[in-house]
């Protein structure tokens, strides 16, 4: 009786089991539909998807959507304003926080709790609510040369970096004083006992332990702020200087009617996240989650 | 806390290094100190400097908005030609600005959708992809992939499915006929609807992520517990498993609510957020970048975007921080 009973058990399981990977398998082709469409879409010559329709496999592959909108959309130049802002923008950020993370997490201040919210409060408004004043605040703030060609922050790389920095700072500085606070305090005292300073605690203890999450939080770092689309937007004027994400949107204008060009364009500027999602997969989804759970 | 603050490395510098959250300066532990002046001063920088570009870029903006939206100004005539005008703004906002309530629909719109869809389907496919069954970690990457993404292509990339001629949907349809078509990003009735069938392609995944990390560290013992009493597999993630995951539940609540109140870029994309696709961020955008920009108007619909997102804001951070003394 009971054999009985527990071969249709294993029977159902079984088929549950099939059930559920038919289930995930339509999912993911859908999920995957739609890149895969536009891939497909930007290996196809404009004048034969007019001809065939969009919907068809007859005609010639090849890779002339990708060089023209290359060259027609000037993607070096935007790919270049990126980095500009992007790479101080990341070292910047995960420098100044780390010394706050320092500070708050190894130090007890009486503000180390309300800093701490000041910060991380900070990085979870919509920066639409800061924009209007931001906006003025950009055309007055100095700015030195050769860091600004115009005297303020407006309309400068610099600008879209330090933007980038205050906004980001918060998050970071979260994750990494959660980190640090499992960092044995033994430490600190061990290295004040042996003399070292405060800076060198830092420098030469705390810091290479805290690699692991600095790894984690630069590559979300680079994906979020070569995603950012709203900043260059408003508080650049130049569309020259837009970074690819915000220089988009004029791509559009200039390829018009041609999917074929707009969809190479967008698998162009899709591969640098593409290339962190393959290769970086685990410190992507580390750094997510070190921001939501606690280990 | 109280074991921490008794520590000789625990000898308060004064925490008001950036001009911020500004007390008293602490010298009554003085005699606590085992910190050299130079380590005191060091301590001093490290905080302030980021507390500085914090409170100059982020506090001071966010203190600016409140204060403007109670004036009249439109960038002209500096500083001295700012005058306040009490709630005008605000009834303004209410009484004579078209666009101000199908923008705060739209954003409840958009949170209700990624609340009761997104959300959930997410979590969905976690538990799911909890089972361990084979190719998890494939189907993981595909529903993960469009979270790299930024909005703005991902805008673009459904254009490719939407557009009336071209469109993947259209042809697939058979509507791509002129007089025909289905014109899924220009009808105001459908256009945000079609926008957020693409901002969840974008959340469920990242929801997905976030969800099967917090299962990931769930005792499994727990559920064999559940199933050995009985409880079917429904029922014991119901009962044993979600009221557990508590904190990682309210953690993507929050990530939920503040996604929603942010969206931008989707709209601004495909029609600069007009035409049905009014969002408080769009409106707030619109202003600064149009021809006459009013700084007191732009600062009061800011304020209304504010308001709304402080709640879930506060509630996160105390929660958070809670947890953290615990």
């Amino acid at each position: 009786m009971s054999k009985i009973v527990s071969g249709t058990a294993a029977r159902q399981k079984k088929l549950r089991r099939a059930g559920l990977q038919a289930f995930l398998i339509t999912m993911s082709v859908i999920w995957l539909l739609p890149l895969l469409w536009a891939v497909y879409t930007s290996f196809r010559p404009y004048a034969e998807t007019a001809k065939y329709g969009y919907v068809s496999i007859a005609g010639t592959y090849s890779l002339d959507n990708y060089s023209n909108s290359f060259t027609q959309g000037d993607l070096p130049k935007y790919f270049l304003n990126t980095v500009i802002i992007l790479v101080p923008a990341v070292i910047l950020v995960l420098f100044l926080s780390s010394m706050m993370a320092f500070t708050v997490s190894r130090y007890s201040w009486r503000f180390n709790l309300i800093l701490l919210m000041v910060f991380s409060g900070a990085n979870l408004l919509p920066p639409q609510v800061i924009i209007t004043p931001l906006f003025r605040m950009f055309l007055v703030l100095p700015m030195f040369s050769p860091l600004s060609d115009n005297g303020v922050l407006y309309d400068q790389y610099v600008g879209i970096t330090l933007i980038h920095v205050a906004f980001q700072m918060g998050f970071c500085t979260f994750v990494l004083s959660n980190y640090m606070k499992t960092i044995p305090k033994a430490l600190n005292e061990a290295a004040v006992v042996d003399g070292a300073s405060v800076w060198k605690t830092y420098w030469t203890i705390i810091l290479p332990l805290t690699r692991p999450a600095l790894a984690a939080l630069a590559t979300l770092q680079v994906t979020w702020i070569y995603n950012d689309f709203f900043w260059a937007l408003v508080l650049m004027n130049h569309g020259a200087r837009f970074p690819i994400t915000s220089a988009l949107n004029n791509l559009k204008g200039q390829f018009f009617t041609d999917n074929n060009l707009v969809a190479a364009g967008s698998v162009l500027v899709a591969i640098p996240t593409l290339i962190v999602f393959f290769a970086l997969q685990k410190q992507f989804v580390s750094g997510l989650t070190l921001g939501s759970t606690k280990e | 806390m109280t074991d921490r603050a008794a520590r000789p490395g625990s000898a308060t510098p004064p925490a008001d290094a950036g001009g911020v959250a500004s007390s008293r300066p602490t010298p009554r532990k003085k005699h606590y100190s085992m910190l050299s002046r130079g380590d005191k001063l060091t301590l001093w920088l490290m905080a302030g400097i980021p507390t500085l570009i914090v409170s100059v870029f982020i506090l001071l903006p966010t203190a600016a908005s409140i204060v403007l939206s109670f004036t009249s100004w439109n960038g002209i005539g500096g500083l001295g030609a700012i005058k306040f005008i009490g709630l005008k703004n605000y009834t303004d906002l209410v009484n004579i600005y078209q666009p101000f309530f199908p923008a705060l629909t739209h954003n409840l719109i958009w949170l209700a959708f990624f609340l009761l869809i997104a959300t959930p389907l997410g979590m969905f496919f976690a538990v799911l992809l909890d089972k361990n069954i084979r190719g998890t970690r494939i189907y993981q990457s595909a529903l993960y992939m469009p979270v790299v993404l930024s909005l703005a292509i991902i805008g673009f990339i459904w254009q490719l499915i939407y557009a009336p001629e071209q469109g993947l949907l259209n042809n697939l349809l058979g509507r791509t006929a002129q007089g025909n078509q289905i014109s899924w990003l220009g009808d105001p009735g459908l256009n945000l609807w079609a926008i957020l069938v693409a901002a969840s392609w974008r959340q469920v995944g990242y929801v997905m992520v976030l969800y099967l990390a917090g299962l990931k560290s769930f005792d499994p013992v727990l559920r064999e517990a559940a199933s050995i009493d009985g409880a079917s597999e429904v029922q014991s993630f119901f009962r044993v498993v979600f009221p557990v995951m508590r904190p990682i539940n309210i953690v993507i609540l929050v990530i939920t609510v503040i996604e929603s109140l942010r969206a931008f870029d989707l709209a601004f994309i495909t029609n600069k957020g007009l035409n049905g696709l009014e969002l408080l961020s769009t409106l707030v955008t619109n202003n600064i970048l149009g021809e006459t920009s009013r700084i007191g108007f732009g600062s009061a619909i800011a304020v209304v975007l504010l308001v709304i997102s402080v709640g879930p804001i506060i509630f996160y951070l105390f929660r958070a921080l809670r947890e953290e003394n615990q």
